[in-house]
């Protein structure tokens, strides 16, 4: 799916080369509040800031300002970018309302960390629903779902292009074990993403921005445009990965970090001629249910595995609805590691349960 | 003689939603015959925040913009990055500015972001029916401090809190929509200030007849009241 020829290897945590991905794609400013396990993307992009002047770099007060900061700046015309986490992902839902209100591109790469409140600042997949959903509005906003480095580093870069081609917000949920680990990655010489503009200043024409409105059907008529082009767009950029799934029997579901562990299970049980595939959204919204159904034409069982319980299972269950039959087991581990060998063992017992 | 109009209304959006005799209106109106004055409409980002001052989102033909309830400074600090050569306006009321969003005001102030707030202060929530404020003075008859219970705070003298953690070179002071000479040239000093490369800040004593339930006679006397309170001039 991605070309990455002509890169060059480095050795990076996961924080780093969110930083590398956001300057390979063009990013010129960051506004941001510190909080674990994303605070090194801070610390790292003040590093980048203070050797270059053409580099926006401000530690906010707080989130909301930090997001209220990356609207201004991207009206402005700037390739603004975030990062945040658990208490801190909340308070930024404030500004990608606004986002989607006012179609302002926004970027923000998300390090999953248990919850609920403060939680743990070491992981979780805990944080899917409110990225996908946590507006008052009706969720105009992309989210992609890294599950390993190289893919964190290509999908960070195409979230810029994303945000802006469409002007809409897009959240890149990686998760605490993404962020601190270090492993290697190809990293590109350049990446083409679609070139920012000043919406405000623009040279054109005046524009008037508003996210408040007096009346019912002016609302409604707005969100029915908005339902229509998000359809649109939703379609040119949903990506899923499915492994084996053709003449699958039972086919795990997961996403992001747990679903390296589900692919390396399907990969150890296809060896020994077992019938298992692997369905991973890569994005989580647009989810790619008809591609789900897809996947599972075969499979008599689903295994959904995910570090929260069931906000993932929800979304798989509903894309499948109407598919008679299927099976459906759970493996829920809110806040908490899952293991390739514990997928590999359910998917074992699955399938001699057949 | 001055026109009736500034030149850079938006003409479509008038007579505007504002209530009648509302201070918002006239505080707008002599900000508008700045920027014309200033020959900067073209060159100037109108950012409101969530109040009545919402109101203001189509007012002016000049590029304007929409934050949260109490968000358009942190925005107005992101505009001014991206934009250093425009002139960026952040405008919003005393709940707005002194309650959900002060600490955006005290961030702006000490990092002197070289941008321009204009705050309304009316002593309420006008736009959700007139509630207490950081503004409210004591003993205040509000929605919901009824016959001044509760009302018994000190109000928060925003220029005059805001002065010892700004730069010596920012612009703080506070006049009022009754006296539009004053107004005017606060908002001008304000507006040089910001292109200076140093944060202001006019804090605008204003008419809200319909919370405050006053004819027009009762509106003066209030202004005069509240002119007690709030000191008027350059808070230095
Ligand atoms: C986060 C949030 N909380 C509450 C509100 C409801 N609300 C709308 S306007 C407003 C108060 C406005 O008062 P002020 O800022 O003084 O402006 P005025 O209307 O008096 O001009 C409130 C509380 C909101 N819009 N957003
Ligand atoms: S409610 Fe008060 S502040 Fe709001 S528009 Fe009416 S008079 Fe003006």
């Amino acid at each position: 799916m991605f070309s990455h020829a002509e890169g060059k290897i480095e050795l990076l945590t996961g924080n780093e080369i969110v930083v590398r991905a956001a300057l390979a794609a063009g990013a010129n400013a960051f506004f941001g509040y510190p909080i674990t396990p994303t605070t090194e993307i801070l610390q790292g992009w003040a590093q980048e800031a203070k050797d270059n002047k053409g580099l926006i770099y401000l530690q906010t007060e707080d989130e909301p300002a930090a997001g209220f900061g990356l609207l201004g700046a991207a009206l402005g015309g700037k390739k603004a970018w975030t990062t945040t986490a658990g208490a801190g992902h909340l308070l930024m839902q404030d500004a990608v309302v606004v986002a989607e209100a006012m179609r302002i591109p926004f970027v923000a790469y998300i390090g999953q960390r248990g919850g609920p409140s403060t939680g743990t600042v070491i992981y979780s997949q805990q944080e899917l629903s409110i990225a996908r959903d946590g507006g008052n509005g009706e969720g105009f906003r992309m989210v992609l779902g890294p599950s390993n480095l190289q893919e964190l580093y290509e999908l960070m870069i195409k979230s810029f292009d994303i945000a802006w081609r469409y002007r809409l917000p897009v959240f890149v949920l990686g998760d605490g074990y993404l962020s601190k680990m270090t492993g290697e990655v190809e990293l590109k010489k350049s990446a083409t993403t679609c070139p920012a503009k000043p919406i405000v200043q623009n040279g054109k024409k005046v524009v008037n921005l508003r996210n408040c409105y007096s009346l019912e059907d002016e609302i409604a008529t707005v969100i029915k445009e908005e339902l229509k082009d998000f359809g649109k767009i939703a379609k040119e950029i949903e990506m899923s990965e499915a492994l084996n799934c053709s003449d699958a029997e039972v086919v795990v579901f997961a996403w992001g970090t747990v679903g390296s562990a589900a692919r390396e299970a399907v990969r150890k049980l296809r060896k020994e001629g077992k019938k298992v595939g692997l369905f991973r959204p890569i994005t989580l919204k647009p989810f790619g249910a008809t591609r789900a159904k897809q996947a599972v034409r075969k499979a008599h069982s689903i295994l959904i595995a995910e570090s929260a319980f069931g906000k993932f299972g929800r979304l798989v269950t509903e894309s499948l609805f109407g598919l008679e039959g299927l099976k459906v087991e759970r493996l829920y581990k809110p806040a908490e590691g899952i293991l390739s060998e514990e997928i590999e063992d359910r998917l074992r017992g699955m399938l001699d349960g057949a | 003689m001055e026109p009736r109009m500034p030149k850079c209304y938006k003409k479509e959006s008038k007579p505007s939603s504002f209530c009648p005799g509302c201070g918002h209106s006239l505080t707008l109106k002599n900000l508008g015959f700045v920027m014309d004055e200033m020959k900067i409409a073209d060159s100037t980002v109108f950012a409101t925040d969530i109040g009545c001052s919402l109101l203001a989102w189509d007012f002016f033909d000049v590029d304007t913009v929409q934050a949260h309830h109490g968000r358009v400074t942190a925005m107005a600090a992101g505009l001014k990055r991206a934009l250093p050569k425009s002139v960026v306006l952040a405008y919003m009321g005393d709940g707005g500015g002194y309650a959900i969003g002060l600490h955006h005001l005290i961030g702006a102030a000490r990092r002197n972001d070289p941008i321009t707030v204009i705050l309304v202060n009316n002593t309420l929530y006008a736009m959700t029916g007139g509630q207490m404020a950081p503004t409210t003075f004591k003993g205040e008859n509000t929605s919901s401090s009824p016959e001044g219970a509760f009302a018994d705070e000190e109000p928060l003298l925003g220029p005059e809190f805001l002065r010892p953690v700004c730069h010596k070179e920012a612009f703080l002071a506070r006049t009022s929509v009754d006296n539009p000479f004053e107004l005017k040239k606060y908002l001008k000093e304000a507006i040089e200030t910001q292109k200076k490369g140093n944060f202001s800040f006019v804090e605008v004593l204003s008419y809200c007849p319909v919370n405050w339930k006053t004819d027009a006679r009762g509106t003066m006397d209030f202004m005069d009241h509240l002119k007690e309170i709030y000191k008027i001039g350059v808070i230095e």
